[in-house]
């Protein structure tokens, strides 16, 4: 059908799409790889007031460094400036954040899902309007309780405040699929003699993983993604990567280094290079999970 | 399933959400009515054997005291709202009397910093969300026509702008405008104009803001309406044809009508997204020219200074906001649960 509708296309508008698409795919790519190309000049060249060719070729960066490429940005940013402790912070912040999310989400979608009252209905519609609050007026009401009671600038206090801010949206996803598995399965498992949380531990969970998968993604972005409130909650030795990249960038009273930040910049969207590449069709199948169904 | 099993399953969601996003709601509400405690003033008098001066000085210790005995401050009821960084109401007045006409009006309103914070906000909100729905539709539209072994990598970059971290693709993009990268570099050519910089032009930098958006939202769009595309029933397009309906009809009459629930639900997600936005702010180091309700709260909370109550204020501002944006879509799910369709 679609290759008979094909064929019979005008070779004008066939055209006028390739290109389209052609211009699609060099806005959306081709940022990223001029920001790797440079991530490996000096400053002079990637940013040229000169000729912008020069991003390219890197004179600058062959007179300073002897050869077209340097490493300097990246060592500079993880060695100098320890980027590495905060990719280390990221890392124990996103692997608990997803860890506890999925506990909670798991738990509080299935009830949710297999719960036929009022209450639960209206709960999902409080988390909607949780989803929609911006996590920064969240943080205006978190900074002075946690300077009272010495929560601020901790690892755990940001993972903890993450997986809450997290919660509506994990609930949303993870109730729309479970409400795909049916509910004979469980139900069948209690005639045999299982208690809920058991027809829920060994029935439901096992036939869940590429939901609990797709959630746990978007979880993963959530979490290494987050300014707002890392940059907020966490003290200096306990940054994260964003707001590490964020400080960077100097501010009127501090001399930033743009190059630190350009090689941090591809050091951070590596990861989610990777992670695209390997996880593609759940991605997809998790923006299109609430949409498609409404 | 019954509802105290329901309450233990809910229990440790619940809590979460409920101590840290409804209670900082609380906090922020009563952190917004109460202002920092104003230092003690103490009058002391001097006496030399020229005689005595009366001065003043500042009772260091009991400002401490009185800022430990009550860390709230002191309670000041609505008057953070109507000072001239939120609702700024005398200013408004003032502003008001002498404005010379409608257009000068709201030139001067969006002088006052809150205004100038919803305005971009709302701008913003206005135009990315239906323009990234409509350069997403048109990627799907055209991607569906290619042949199937490019549609897997065509959605592997397309998704990057979206997955990569708002922050660092503002960033990316950023560093290519600015005056020595190369979109710059092309903006000056194209427009013989040397000096043009993002950096220095507000209406530039508004632009660069929705680019961005629009660049950063459209994948989301594209994925949705691509996946709905391969739900169009095939009989009623081909029925459509042999009724001698255009390419452009098809579209138009049974494409469009088959994705409008896609559009609405994403339209919701978006506008929520794009009302909250901030890192993008940060990253083009814009707020000289632009500043959103989130970043205006983010530089009150951030600095040497921190202004808890006022960014407390401008928080419940944009929370009440958000329930406004909302209330459509509330309403209506009010409305449909009374006809039993939850």
């Amino acid at each position: 059908m679609t290759t008979r509708m094909a064929d019979r296309r005008p070779v004008v508008l066939q055209l006028m799409l390739t290109g389209f698409l052609v211009l699609w795919l060099v806005v959306a790519a081709f940022p990223f790889l001029w920001t790797l190309w440079g991530s490996f000049k000096v400053e002079g060249d990637f940013f040229s007031k000169a000729d912008w060719t020069r991003a390219l070729t890197g004179p600058l960066t062959t007179v300073e460094t002897g050869s077209a490429f340097t490493g300097a940005g990246y060592h500079g940013a993880w060695v100098q400036e320890e980027f590495w402790r905060a990719a280390m912070n990221s890392t124990i912040v996103v692997i608990c954040v997803v860890c506890i999310s999925l506990t909670f989400g798991t738990l509080g979608g299935y009830a949710l899902s297999r719960s036929p009252y009022r209450y639960a209905f209206w709960l999902l519609i409080v988390a909607l309007v949780f989803r929609a609050m911006p996590p920064i007026t969240l943080v205006s009401g978190y900074l002075l309780p946690f300077f009272q009671w010495n929560l601020w600038g901790h690892l755990p206090t940001a993972i903890i405040v993450l997986v809450a801010i997290n919660q509506p949206f994990t609930l949303w996803m993870l109730t729309s699929f479970f409400r795909n598995i049916p509910k004979d399965l469980d139900e069948s498992a209690m005639v045999d003699g299982c208690s809920r949380f058991q027809a829920f531990r060994y029935v439901i969970i096992p036939v869940m993983w590429p939901g609990v998968i797709t959630t746990g993604l978007f979880s993963f972005l959530l979490a290494y993604n987050d300014f707002a409130v890392t940059a907020m909650l966490l003290s200096k030795e306990n940054q994260t990567m964003i707001p590490k990249i964020a400080s960077f960038l100097g501010t009127t009273q501090v001399q930033g280094n743009v190059m630190f930040a350009v090689s941090s910049v591809i050091s951070v969207t590596a990861p989610l290079f990777v992670l695209v590449m390997f996880f593609q069709r759940q991605i997809v199948s998790g923006l299109t999970a609430g949409a498609v169904k409404g | 399933m019954k509802h105290r099993t329901f309450m233990w399953f809910i229990l440790p969601s619940a809590t979460a959400m409920f101590l840290f996003i409804a209670l900082p709601i609380v906090s922020v509400l009563t952190q917004s009515v109460f202002a920092p405690h104003e230092q003690v003033i103490r009058e002391v008098e001097n006496c030399t054997v020229f005689g005595c001066v009366a001065s003043t000085t500042i009772d260091q210790d009991a400002t401490r005291a009185l800022r430990e005995a009550e860390p709230m401050g002191r309670f000041v009821g609505t008057d953070i709202y109507g000072d001239r960084n939120h609702l700024a109401l005398s200013e408004i007045g003032q502003v008001w009397a002498n404005a010379g006409g409608i257009g000068d009006f709201f030139s001067r309103l969006l002088n006052l910093p809150f205004y100038a914070a919803l305005a971009f906000t709302l701008t913003y909100t206005a135009l990315v969300t239906p323009l990234s729905l409509v350069l997403g539709f048109v990627i799907a539209l055209a991607v569906n026509t290619i042949p199937r072994f490019l549609r897997g990598p065509m959605i592997f970059f397309s998704l990057l702008p979206m997955i990569v971290t708002p922050l660092v693709g503002a960033l990316i993009l950023f560093w290519m405008v600015d005056a020595r990268g190369i979109l710059g570099a092309f903006m000056q050519w194209l427009m013989d104009d040397p000096s043009l910089s993002v950096k220095a032009s507000t209406p530039l930098m508004w632009a660069m803001l929705i680019v961005y958006g629009i660049w950063s939202s459209a994948p989301f769009a594209f994925v949705v309406y691509y996946a709905g595309l391969q739900t169009v029933p095939q009989d009623t397009l081909e029925s459509a044809m042999i009724d001698g309906a255009s390419r452009w009809e098809r579209i138009r009459y049974v494409i469009v009508p088959h994705l409008l629930p896609l559009t609405t639900f994403m339209a919701l997600i978006k506008i929520m997204d794009n009302f909250r936005v901030f890192e993008p702010i940060v990253s083009f180091n814009a707020s000289a020219h632009a500043q959103s309700l989130s970043y205006f709260i983010y530089s009150d909370l951030g600095g040497e200074t921190r202004l808890l109550s006022s960014a407390a204020a401008t928080s419940v501002l944009t929370i009440l906001g958000v329930i406004v944006l909302l209330s459509p879509v509330l309403v209506r799910t009010w409305r449909n649960f009374g006809k039993g369709v939850a």
